[in-house]
């Protein structure tokens, strides 16, 4: 395994991260947050353009770059870092999804839009239970003489209100599949939700006998585990990226704050907070480095890998984020202050695939206990 | 330039083949299997392997060892009562020891004919260990050793010892020590052994009274006390981050997973939860410790990140000992005198909080990360500068 990046991994890292302090401060961030946009179309033209970041882990045959699922959580981390709203998680995806099926036509016909940046692609996994498992789907699939017609209701879909293709999970007669829906199919009701992070977008899909085609797969049920970890992969590559952030603002804030005359940082509970941070940081940096790396070479590992990121990175993210407020203090609650907007993406990239438990219980299957 | 990565796996997998050969299969603590092992093993040129060849050591490089130590990780080695000799005294007196301190004491040493401790706590010395009282006074060209040290390691069996001594109580405390070479066959050296409250005696309580060391006996400079013995701690951290868990870890993952499922707690969802929670957070730990070794194989050493690797351990002992408790079952609270198994386990638990105090306690370890990694002020000095015959020292009654 592999756990330290190399030379151009770092590289991909700073251009990501220069491009994103540049293009994407928070202030563009906090545009989004109060609701004036979902998100920056010329941001994103750049990101797939200019940057080649949209097409990332596409083949090189239908014009992506190519890249490894390492690059991609490079990348993904400084999205955390920025909170980059856009919709680069939810396409991400849809591109897992395309690449873990087997349906070549579509794989020809979407790709190559998607990572020119043309086309938003999305997921419509979870229903009310939330969790990624096809026995948790009550969502229907009729065969109708121009193809499929869906009709049930998807929940928690990440940016599902703006994509302009979404990549549904239904049962058919003859079990479980994945079908592609155009977002301005009929019967296809989009209703944006109040999302618990503000710099996100999630909508419920309500599918009413939706025209759909169905994409081909020999086993539609191994296919959805290889999509659900490689989103466990990418939302903790996020959280990481959250992580960092919340770490280095508090060490940050506690080497110029002063209190009873004395920077805060120098009081022991002040510094102890700090580096259960770090630790926190250093041991997600590890989890996920080792899940990234198996994705692509060691898919026994990978199962494990990204079960254990889940259980191991995004919670971390979250405490992580809650020390930084409080090292804080009174302006790390304000409205004003940047820390709840990680303390938010932290929470909400731990809920998305089921809660805590769940995670520690697809962990525990895993591990065969 | 001959490929280094080429040289590492060679000088890997010979040390693989050796050890494979020589290990004995069965892990002992017998002192004649220990000593004939670490003989062996400097013989093949294992033992000191950074160490200069002019006093026995195969004068290779830190990737050789690192390459040693990788091999090694599979193995149990019988070599415990040579660890503080080889990994701290030693070096130490490679470091600062004089011409004929290195001839005198580092080749019996690799030969696995002289035991070393180190004797640095006292009991009013713990986490500030420059506060320490024992003292030795000037006799002419010797010395006159007078004190009490604790948690000492290995000294029931040890030949010498690295003792930090008080030379000068009218200076500032870090300012007035030295350290010395005591030899533990001396008269007035008394070694008592110290339970631990797992009911074990691992560790040794030892009094000084009035035992002359020679004028050839300090390890440094008279007064630079401090110095050697931040030299030999860090020795210390090194000998930590390469020493690796012994593999039948009754508190490891595997270890109680199989206990749950021997006991029948499988289907209980908040014990697979639990389970699987202990699981992430030893293979999270597994994970830095393995990535801290590429980085350090890369040319980027650990420094003192070595320190998380020590705090997360503790943290991970402390709550396995609850997972222990749950799986465990019956046998978790009182066993048969002849369940082996449970009564190490039981010895498991109990020794858990020592992870969290030996080696600097998870608050000094939080300190360092702090202050050296984070970069973090430091708390405020109050005894820096004061001499130490003015200090309050241990456990003081209130006024």
């Amino acid at each position: 395994m592999e756990l330290v990046l190399t030379h151009e991994q770092e590289d991909l890292r700073a251009t990501v991260r220069k491009f994103l302090r540049a293009e994407s401060p928070m202030t563009k961030v906090r545009a989004v947050v109060d609701g004036e946009r979902d998100h920056d179309p010329a941001l994103w033209r750049r990101l797939a353009g200019e940057l080649g970041l949209v097409g990332l882990t596409i083949p090189e045959k239908y014009d992506g770059v190519g890249a490894t699922q390492v690059e991609r959580s490079v990348v993904l981390e400084e999205m955390g870092r920025a909170l980059l709203p856009a919709p680069y998680l939810s396409t991400a995806l849809a591109v897992d999804t395309l690449l873990a099926l087997d349906d070549e036509p579509a794989r020809a016909e979407l790709l190559p839009p998607i990572a020119a940046g043309e086309l938003l692609a999305t997921v419509a996994i979870a229903e009310d239970s939330s969790r990624w498992r096809t026995t948790d789907t009550r969502t229907i699939a009729t065969p109708d003489p121009d193809g499929w017609r869906l009709t049930g209701s998807k929940n928690l879909v990440l940016d599902g209100a703006t994509a302009d293709v979404l990549i549904v999970l239904a049962n058919s007669p003859e079990g479980p599949a994945f079908f592609r829906v155009a977002g301005i199919a009929s019967g296809l009701t989009r209703t944006p939700l109040v999302s618990l992070d503000p710099t996100r977008r999630f909508a419920r899909v309500d599918l009413n006998e939706t025209p759909a085609i169905r994409l081909n797969a020999t086993d539609p049920v191994a296919a959805l585990e290889r999509i659900a970890d490689l989103a466990a992969l990418g939302l903790a590559a996020e959280s990481l990226g959250v992580l960092a952030a919340t770490v280095e603002m508090a060490v940050d804030y506690a080497k110029v704050r002063v209190q009873f005359g004395r920077y805060i940082g120098s009081y022991q509970a002040v510094k102890h907070l700090c580096v259960d941070s770090y630790v926190d940081y250093e041991l997600a940096v590890s989890v996920l480095r080792n899940a990234a790396w198996a994705a692509d070479h060691d898919p026994a590992e990978f199962r494990l890998a990204a079960a254990n990121a889940r259980v191991s990175v995004l919670p971390a993210a979250f405490r992580a984020a809650a020390r930084n407020i409080q090292v804080h203090g009174g302006i790390g609650y304000t409205w004003e202050h940047d820390a709840h907007l990680y303390y938010k993406r932290a929470k909400a990239n731990e809920l998305l695939l089921g809660n805590g438990v769940s995670a520690r219980v697809t962990l525990a299957d895993r591990l065969g206990i | 330039m001959v490929d280094a990565d080429q040289q590492g796996r060679e000088f890997r997998a010979r040390a693989r083949e050796w050890l494979t050969a020589n290990v004995p299969a069965q892990d002992t603590d017998d002192l004649g299997v220990a000593k004939r092992f670490q003989a062996a093993m400097h013989e093949a040129g294992f033992a000191g392997i950074t160490w200069p060849a002019a006093y026995g050591g195969a004068g290779l490089g830190e990737p050789a060892q690192l390459a040693f130590n990788d091999a090694a990780k599979d193995f149990d080695l019988p070599t415990r009562p040579f660890i503080i000799g080889m990994g701290m005294c030693g070096p130490t007196i490679v470091d600062l020891g004089t011409e004929e301190q290195k001839s005198r004491y580092l080749p019996p040493l690799l030969r696995g004919e002289e035991i070393w401790c180190q004797l640095f706590s006292e009991p009013g010395a713990g986490s500030d260990v420059a506060s320490l009282q024992t003292r030795a006074v000037r006799d002419g060209d010797e010395w006159v050793l007078d004190g009490q040290k604790v948690w000492t390691t290995l000294a029931h069996l040890a030949d010498f010892g690295a003792v930090l001594a008080r030379t000068d109580p009218d200076v500032p405390k870090h300012q007035g020590l030295t350290m010395f070479i005591v030899d533990m066959h001396a008269p007035g050296v008394e070694v008592r052994p110290l339970r631990d409250m797992t009911g074990r005696a691992p560790f040794n309580e030892v009094f000084f009274g009035n035992v002359r060391l020679g004028a050839d006996s300090v390890i440094g400079t008279v007064g630079e006390g401090w110095r050697a013995a931040v030299v030999m701690l860090g020795h210390e951290r090194v000998s930590i981050g390469t020493t690796v868990a012994r593999r039948s870890d009754p508190l490891a993952f595997e270890v109680l997973a199989a206990d749950a499922r021997a006991n029948g707690l499988l289907d209980d969802q908040a014990v697979r939860t639990e389970l699987a929670e202990l699981y992430s957070r030893q293979r999270a730990l597994q994970l830095f410790t393995a990535r801290l070794r590429q980085e350090a194989n890369a040319g980027n050493p650990p420094g003192a990140r070595g320190s998380v690797a020590k705090l997360v351990g503790a943290l991970n002992s402390a709550f396995a000992v609850d997972v222990a408790g749950t799986v465990g079952g019956p046998s978790a609270l009182a066993a048969d005198a002849d369940d082996q198994h449970a009564i190490e386990r039981a010895v498991a638990m109990n020794g858990a909080p020592s992870a969290a105090i030996a080696g600097g306690t998870n608050e000094i370890q939080r300190n360092i990360i702090g202050e050296r990694v984070l970069g973090l002020a430091k708390e405020p000095s109050v005894d820096r500068d004061v001499p130490f015959r003015e200090l309050k020292v241990g456990t003081q009654r209130a006024e």
